[in-house]
């Protein structure tokens, strides 16, 4: 039987949780409808849904320029947008819960090195490939090319981290954090000689890919990157009880029975899978994974109960809203998404701990 | 990671310039070097700097007189195929250059890094740069000028007046437009945005000189476009520069969010170009923009440029795959009048 006061703190906690859930939730659906409406081609919004209503009902006017702007681009852009989002905002907020370091984001288990020093790689040398292919493969490999060899990278970039840090069946972080920074780099030396390599256009073409783009966004980019995602928030969320314990110490999370190295398995295999389908899909798009985690973290506080959906959320809307602004800014130019989602979060960011700063500090 | 940072940088830098060179190609021509510096032509030993440069070269019959040449330099096809190669000529190494024993470096503007300029420039040998180019009185004009730092003043007036005729005549073909049509030139495609070629761009300078307005004159420079922005954009066809990359097939193109929903797609109004013959400004440029012309006006049967030994086996659409519509015309050299 616990006192009164307590029972009513934790109500109070819980309410709190589940408002900022719910204004998370409205932040994405707003932020949704926004990618949807918005463009550089000027749709009204009443039309925006008069055609999403219609193709819900299967119907759809056949070339008509309005429908192929919402149906064709735009939705599969906010589709693809919401699933890099989520990912990784979850895949650096567990990350952070894992790794029990603020600094920690999807990155540092080598996922964004691993896919640019494969994509660069393809960018260089993928058409030897496609040459030795054979014709119907090789179409496959022209469109498919990219994004598979980005995410092999990121696989196999995470997977030679976490046997490098695993010994007698246990992965120590903080070998994982000094592996990390040399997988990287090594991956950033494969990449600079790739950029040696590189004639103009396809140091061009790494460029921009290395800033991010929802650019090119099909529903085969959202169905390929979608079970990913899934996987991610099916085996992330149960893991809050046993990240919250892992807040407290390693050993305190053991004691209190729960199975940190499975934790962790889970954790970093899911992460990896998802971000490094998002960076395929999209590219290298920072500061998401880094700052959505601690924006939720200081608005609704450390509880993985909330921070892991609230993150995942945050992050759609988060990674929708710059995609809106890349398009527009400059249209009929593209802004690079991640430079915009840099621009966007980081001053946002350096406001709220400045202002929290007497809280943090103490 | 560092080093891959600072070429990313450069890359960017690279690209924001690019809006610059035709603001700089009016630039008045230094002096000519003096005349007691430069060797003569028959003993001349020349390292061509830049594709541009390299084509004039050869077009003067200096080919014989070059000692290297640098990977820009795609045509003709012998100079990379038989000269040695010092690398790339925004990444020039000095000692590598000055390795193949020069009498004169003759460079495209452009060619750096500026300290390895500057390292070459305080060597003996001579160094001298052309613009880039962008208009016929400056191609024309850098032809007279590296054939006159070469030493073969009469040859470059004899070419410098043919490419001036070719040129003549393309303005011909120009007037035979009744009402022009847009195109965008799309330099890469790779799966994201595609970038496209605004203003203050060689494709932008090569559409005016082909009578055809740029869908995309709204952006500057070569840049990732907004999906959406090039459909509404309706280009009536598709000039995408051909990359060996990718092995992206005409229907993986039209296929992409950006052009699914163009009527140039939909027809089949997808042309694959030659970067370097199409976007070169070199003495070829002349039949690039006649062919880019009968791309975007097929109904206008326009008769071949003259043939010269400096435009040998050059062709617009170098994939050659089967005209996808019957609109497209079946660009290039061999089109009869």
């Amino acid at each position: 039987m616990q006192p009164a006061g307590v029972k009513e703190v934790q109500a109070r906690g819980v309410r709190r949780g589940a408002l900022g859930l719910a204004v998370c939730a409205v932040l994405l659906v707003l932020a949704m409808l926004a990618s949807l409406a918005i463009g550089p081609v000027t749709i009204a919004p009443a039309r925006v849904m008069e055609v999403l209503l219609a193709a819900l009902q299967g119907e759809r006017a056949a070339g008509v320029r309005e429908a192929i702007v919402v149906l064709d681009i735009r939705l599969p852009r906010t589709l693809l947008g919401l699933l890099v989002g989520m990912a990784l905002a979850l895949g650096g907020a567990l990350m952070q819960g894992i790794f029990r370091n603020p600094l920690a984001d999807p990155g540092l288990i080598g996922v964004s090195n691993g896919a640019a020093f494969a994509a660069v790689g393809w960018i260089v040398l993928g058409h030897h490939a496609v040459d030795a292919l054979p014709a119907g493969l090789a179409a496959l490999a022209g469109t498919a090319g990219l994004p598979f060899a980005a995410f092999i990278g990121a696989l196999l970039a995470t997977v030679a981290l976490y046997l490098i840090a695993t010994r007698d069946g246990r992965t120590s972080v903080a070998t994982m954090l000094f592996a990390g920074i040399a997988i990287g780099a090594l991956s950033g030396a494969g990449t600079g000689v790739m950029v040696f390599l590189a004639s103009d256009q396809q140091l061009r073409d790494f460029t921009f890919w290395s800033f991010g783009s929802l650019g090119g966004s099909t529903f085969a980019k959202v169905w390929a990157a979608a079970p990913f995602v899934v996987l991610l928030l099916l085996a992330a969320l149960p893991l809050a009880r046993a990240l919250d314990a892992i807040a407290l110490g390693e050993a305190e999370a053991f004691h209190v029975g729960v199975n940190v190295q499975r934790t962790k398995r889970i954790a970093i295999a899911a992460v990896a899978a998802a971000v490094g389908a998002a960076v395929a899909m999209a590219g290298v798009i920072g500061f998401i994974g880094l700052v959505v985690p601690h924006l939720v973290r200081l608005a609704l506080g450390p509880g993985h109960r909330v921070l892991l959906p609230a993150s995942a959320l945050l992050g759609g809307a988060l990674l929708l809203g710059a995609d809106v602004v890349a398009r527009t800014l400059v249209s009929p130019a593209e802004l690079p998404l991640g430079v915009v989602t840099a621009m966007m979060g980081a001053p946002f960011f350096l406001g709220l701990l400045l202002r929290r700063r007497a809280a943090l500090g103490g | 990671m560092r080093s891959g940072r600072a070429f990313l940088v450069a890359s960017l830098v690279l690209l924001l310039t690019d809006a610059s060179f035709s603001l700089r190609a009016e630039e008045p021509k230094p002096a000519l070097a003096q005349s007691e510096v430069l060797p003569a032509a028959e003993t001349a030993h020349i390292v061509a700097i830049g594709g541009a440069v390299t084509e004039i070269l050869y077009a003067l019959g200096l080919g014989e007189r070059i000692v290297a040449v640098d990977t820009s330099s795609t045509y003709p096809p012998q100079a990379l195929g038989t000269k040695p190669n010092v690398g790339y000529m925004r990444a020039l190494s000095p000692e590598g250059v000055l390795a193949v024993g020069p009498s004169i470096i003759l460079a495209q503007e452009g060619s750096g890094p500026p300290d390895a300029v500057t390292v070459l420039k305080s060597a003996s040998v001579p160094f001298e740069t052309v613009p880039d180019a962008r208009t016929p009185e400056q191609v024309v004009a850098n032809i007279r000028h590296l054939a006159a730092l070469a030493g073969v003043k009469a040859r470059g007036e004899e070419l410098a007046q043919a490419v001036e005729r070719d040129f003549a005549t393309l303005a011909a073909f120009r007037a035979r437009i009744a009402s022009p049509r847009s195109a965008a030139f799309i330099l890469s495609a790779s799966g994201a945005a595609p970038v496209a070629g605004g203003r203050n761009t060689s494709a932008d300078a090569l559409f005016a000189l082909a009578g055809v307005t740029n869908a995309l004159s709204t952006m500057s420079g070569y840049k990732p476009a907004v999906d959406e922005a090039l459909m509404a954009a309706e280009p009536y066809a598709l000039i995408v520069m051909d990359n060996r990359n990718h092995g992206l097939t005409n229907e993986a193109l039209a296929a992409m969010p950006a052009f699914a929903g163009t009527t140039a797609a939909k027809a089949g109004r997808i042309h694959r170009v030659d970067g370097a013959y199409m976007l070169g400004f070199g003495p070829r440029t002349p039949q690039a923009a006649r062919d880019l012309m009968a791309m975007v006006y097929p109904e206008l049967n326009l008769p071949a440029l003259p043939a010269h030994a400096w435009t040998a086996g050059s062709r617009a659409e170098p994939d050659s795959e089967p005209p996808a519509a019957p609109a497209a015309a079946p660009a290039g050299s061999g089109q009869p009048g």
